[in-house]
């Protein structure tokens, strides 16, 4: 279970401080997989972002009783002048998992093949993508954090991360970052939508869905 | 397992992780690799040995030229690399910040004790060379030589954990740091004997920390030849000042720094 209350978090900018998240709940069980709705700088990849804990909130808490993915989005994760596969080295030492053993699958997930040698600032964003995927499936993890990375990847990649991510996967908790709707509507049991710094809840995705669609048109 | 077991374990693996990726993106696998990790300070020590041998700079001391070089100019890199690293730690790391473990406390220890591996390597294996080849005498004291080796050492890394710190959100650390750095090179004991200076001039220098350790080193190095004055005291009053000052400075900003 993962439960967060009353988060709150402001930028420093030029013109003053920016609130981004104005007393967030919300609680995440087991299994669960929740999407979350949001136009592009509502505060999206801010909240993934505090709950897998790369950030954290000015005010509010969060308690984490399972284990949480690091944010899998386009950037982030990854330093770039290190090779592919030495990235994915540091993160399997940081997470205490054996590199050699999953270099396999990693190989077949991604199909970077000798790319996996060069450095990762090399990497077009769909083969970042498809490192970032793969190396957070070596970690085995309770709850998977996906910032938008599935919904751009070509239709192949999709296929393989619907594959790990919701059939072999399936018991694990996900939360799903999106701005598009059909996405989440096909992969969530609930969704919430992010609107001016607050998190709407809906017990069903089709509520979450008309609500959305009213106030992005 | 216990949660303070568990801490330990991550925080063992971080670092470790952390050093490879250091190693990795500072030397590469290209000719050498790692090596240069101390070869590069045996190399600084070795020509300003030279220099300072043509120079006869010895003639204002009474102590051998080589032992006195390498200990001088090995004392400098080992307080004067730490920070030089630290404040540009955090910049290439940020993507790496994405990792819940991986604090920028880690990622300045990291490179701390590279340096600090990389620097000691180097002054151990000068001594050992020069002493196998007899250009100098074997230290007359190992543990003195040691203790003021870790002063010296706990001095930098205090200074790179505070200065990295401050780093963080004023580029003009970075500014300042190496003309400074520039500056306390002569001052700081690796040159000069300060019972070779004038009185007033001794009470000067003594303010600085480092000069304190560089003349326990030399007591442990040369002991009977010469004469010298220091304070561990004083300057580990220093080394704990800077590090009390460094953590807390850390703590402060690791709230504001955002992983890319």
């Amino acid at each position: 279970m993962i439960r967060m209350t009353g988060i709150q978090k402001a930028y420093p900018t030029g013109s003053g401080p920016v609130t981004v998240l104005d007393g967030v709940d919300l609680t995440i069980a087991p299994g669960e997989t929740i999407g979350i709705l949001g136009r592009n700088g509502a505060g999206k990849s801010t909240l993934v972002r505090i709950i897998g804990g790369a950030e954290s909130p000015d005010a509010g808490e969060i308690k984490r009783g399972m284990s949480v993915s690091w944010p899998l989005a386009f950037g982030g994760g990854f330093q770039s002048s290190l090779t592919g596969l030495d990235n994915l080295r540091f993160i399997c030492r940081v997470y205490g998992v054996d590199p050699e053993a999953c270099l396999p699958f990693v190989y077949d997930f991604t199909e970077l093949g000798v790319y996996l040698k060069e450095p990762v600032r090399t990497y077009s964003s769909g083969m970042r993508a498809r490192l970032a995927f793969a190396t957070s499936m070596v970690v085995d993890f309770d709850c998977y954090l996906v910032d938008e990375i599935v919904a751009v990847g070509d239709s192949r990649f999709q296929t393989k991360c619907h594959e790990e991510l919701f059939v072999k996967r399936a018991d694990r908790a996900l939360i799903i970052v999106s701005h598009d709707p059909g996405f989440v509507r096909n992969h969530c049991q609930k969704a919430h939508v992010l609107r001016d710094g607050k998190l709407h809840h809906f017990d069903s995705v089709d509520q979450a869905f008309e609500y959305y669609s009213e106030y992005m048109a | 397992m216990s949660s303070v077991a568990q801490s330990w374990t991550i925080q063992r693996r971080v670092l470790g992780a952390l050093l490879m990726r250091e190693i990795l993106t500072r030397y590469g696998r290209h000719n050498i690799g790692f090596l240069w990790l101390f070869a590069e300070p045996m190399l600084f020590t070795l020509g300003v040995t030279a220099l300072w041998s043509i120079a006869k700079l010895h003639q204002l001391s009474s102590i051998p030229i080589v032992a006195f070089a390498v200990t001088g100019y090995s004392s400098v890199l080992l307080w004067r690399s730490m920070p030089t690293r630290c404040i540009t730690a955090i910049e290439p790391n940020l993507p790496l910040l994405y990792h819940r473990n991986v604090r920028l406390l880690d990622v300045f220890l990291a490179r701390i004790a590279l340096e600090a591996v990389g620097t000691t390597i180097s002054f151990v294996g000068l001594v050992l060379i020069f002493w196998g080849i007899e250009w100098l005498d074997f230290p007359e004291n190992v543990l003195k030589v040691a203790g003021a080796w870790l002063m010296l050492g706990w001095f930098g890394a205090s200074l790179a954990l505070f200065l990295g710190g401050l780093a963080g959100t004023s580029e003009l650390v970075e500014k300042l740091w190496h003309p400074a750095a520039y500056l306390l090179f002569p001052l700081s004991g690796a040159a000069f004997l300060v019972t070779g200076l004038p009185p007033a001039a001794q009470d000067a220098v003594l303010l600085l920390p480092m000069v304190h350790g560089v003349e326990y080193l030399r007591d442990g190095y040369f002991g009977s030849l010469i004469t010298t004055r220091y304070d561990i005291g004083y300057m580990a009053a220093w080394n704990a000042a800077l590090t009390i000052a460094g953590l807390l400075r850390i703590r402060a900003i690791s709230e504001k720094v955002r992983p890319e």
